[in-house]
């Protein structure tokens, strides 16, 4: 069988900036990934990697199967930002944003069919924003703001999540919902990467952990990734503890 | 009875000219062709582009003069041509993209100034650089109706992914609907609507056609269909404004309809509901009067 996501041998510089030193990685569909490292570390650069969106200068992306722009065609990849590329004052609603995510499903024109309502409805349901779905985006809470992007990858029905960060500036009862939310889609089926800065909530979300700094330093169960010694080698300090207290 | 003798008058007296009919559709037509892409351009942050554009014809619409072909031919050649040599340096040079933009437009400016002052006279650089709407021929009429039109039916067809393009092009990008495409597909639509507008207010005042009814309406609103018709009503509203006072006050017709809709602007700025300064401060002082410890 395909990985859902797989990275050989990939290096992706900024001009001078070296942000991805020879990757490797490898998720098997239906898992659900902790992606963790400092600030800096490359996270963002790694989805935008997968995504096709910043260039390789080598190496080798494939979606279950598919180069990137293959998988993007066929709808695979749905992608979460990180809050701060996101215009909240921009005058969409919430419903209008998660009907975003089906447009890959319709013709030219973009006009929502029955079954594109259906998933509208659904996404709106799972991720408990039915009566919030006419609010302006930016009028909601920082934990509804991220459910309603998680929203818009259901009704996408994407394959393969790429989720920036999706748990910053989300309380703790919003976050108990989320890692729920993300759970039951990786029971579905669905492959997640999720980038995080809290490490303590890793066992409870993921099947994996893969910690990075610029290149992998660990990938695998998070009780190993989370050694001590690797996170000294990520995070530089000595302690789990000590990293804990330093990215939280 | 007086008063709304003098009221009926002042729109009765210049509507029996036949010029000012012409130059109210050629307004109203190129208001809301400009207003609806205005929706678009303020939410994305492309006033300099507009800006640029609007300028960069220059040339176009001379040369166009010189040799006798429609002003809508050379305009678009040299609107499309910067846009594209705006583009090509921007992603090939290290210079950021509002640099570019303004070595661009202002060298085509310049070339356009050169032209004009080889050219022989029939071209007035004034009517050119501000408009000269009541002085439209048929022919401008219909080469503003049909790409008015153009523009907005492409619009219409497109709207949903110009908006997907403003809100977020990484998510275009990730779902496969490349927003490089719809960029260019933008790009041309505000070159189309620049030499619609062209007649009515003239180079220099355009990009205010396309930045400041859409800029009001989003003062006014938080939907984006209530955006597009707040904007168009501005637009329309600025147009007959404009075009009237012009002609009682005897003054510039693109200037005073690019001062209406200015007033418009101002007016939501100061009393918006939600987003005027006027109001805003009396809720704050009112939050602050009731907050004890102040
Ligand atoms: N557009 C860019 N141009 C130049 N350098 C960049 C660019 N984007 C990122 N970088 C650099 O690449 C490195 C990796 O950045 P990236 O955004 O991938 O980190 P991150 O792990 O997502 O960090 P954070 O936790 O702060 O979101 C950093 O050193 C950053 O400064
Ligand atoms: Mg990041």
């Amino acid at each position: 069988m395909n990985a859902a996501i797989e990275v050989t041998d990939t290096t992706v510089r900024y001009g001078d900036v070296l942000a991805l030193d020879n990757v490797n990685l490898s998720l098997p569909p239906g898992r659900v990934c902790g992606l963790l490292g400092t600030n800096g570390s490359g996270k963002s650069t790694l989805f935008k990697t997968v995504l096709g969106l910043v260039p390789a200068d080598h190496g080798r992306i494939r979606i279950l199967g598919h180069t990137n722009t293959q998988a993007r065609r066929k709808g695979l990849l749905g992608y979460v930002p990180q809050s701060e590329q996101v215009d909240w004052a921009f005058p969409v609603r919430v419903r209008d944003v998660v009907m975003m995510g089906r447009y890959g499903h319709m013709s030219a024109r973009r006009r929502p069919r029955p079954a594109d309502h259906q998933a509208l409805t659904h996404a709106l349901e799972r991720t408990h924003l039915s009566d919030l779905a006419d609010r302006q985006i930016g009028a909601l809470s920082g934990g509804q703001r991220k459910r309603a992007f998680i929203a818009r990858a259901i009704a996408q029905n994407a394959q393969v999540l790429l989720l920036d960060e999706p748990f910053a500036g989300v309380d703790k009862r919003s976050e108990e919902h989320i890692v729920e939310l993300l759970r039951q889609l990786g029971a579905e089926g669905h492959t997640l990467l999720v980038s995080t800065h809290d490490l303590a909530q890793v066992p409870d979300l993921c099947d994996q952990a893969l910690l990075l700094q610029r290149r992998v330093i660990a990938h695998g169960h998070p009780a190993h990734v989370l050694h001590p010694d690797n996170l000294m080698q990520a995070f530089g300090t000595h302690t789990d503890q000590e990293a804990r207290a330093w990215t939280c | 009875m007086d008063m709304l003798t003098t009221a009926t008058e002042w729109f009765t007296i210049p509507w029996s000219f036949a010029f000012i009919q012409r130059a109210l559709l050629v307004s109203v037509v190129a208001g809301v062709v400009c207003a609806v892409l205005s929706c678009w351009m303020t939410l994305i942050g492309w006033s300099l582009m507009g800006d640029a554009v609007s300028h960069a014809v220059l040339p176009g619409v001379v040369l166009s003069y010189m040799f006798g072909l429609p002003f809508a031919a050379g305009a678009l050649a040299f609107g499309a041509g910067s846009v594209a040599l705006i583009g090509v340096v921007n992603r090939t040079s290290r210079v950021k993209e509002d640099a570019v933009i303004g070595v661009v437009f202002t060298a085509m400016f310049a070339l356009g100034l050169v032209l004009i002052s080889r050219v022989p006279s029939q071209t007035d650089l004034g009517h050119i650089l501000f408009g000269n709407v009541l002085g439209v021929s048929d022919t401008d009429i219909w080469q503003i109706l049909l790409l008015g039109a153009a523009v907005l039916i492409v619009i219409w067809y497109k709207h949903r992914d110009l908006t997907l393009y403003a809100f977020d092009p990484v998510h275009a990008h990730a779902m496969g609907i490349n927003p490089r495409l719809l960029e260019t597909l933008l790009l041309g639509l505000l070159s189309v609507t620049v030499v619609v507008a062209l007649q009515a207010v003239g180079i220099v005042l355009v990009v205010a056609m396309v930045i400041i009814p859409g800029a009001t309406a989003y003062l006014l609103t938080d939907r984006f269909e209530h955006m597009l018709l707040i904007s168009s009503a501005v637009a329309v509203a600025a147009a007959v404004t404009g075009v009237f006072t012009s002609f009682h006050l005897n003054v510039s017709t693109g200037g005073a309809i690019v001062l209406a809709q200015a007033t418009a602007f101002a007016l939501a700025y100061l009393f918006s509901p939600r987003q005027g300064v006027l109001f805003k401060g009396r809720i704050a002082r009112r939050r602050r009067a009731r907050t004890p410890g102040h």
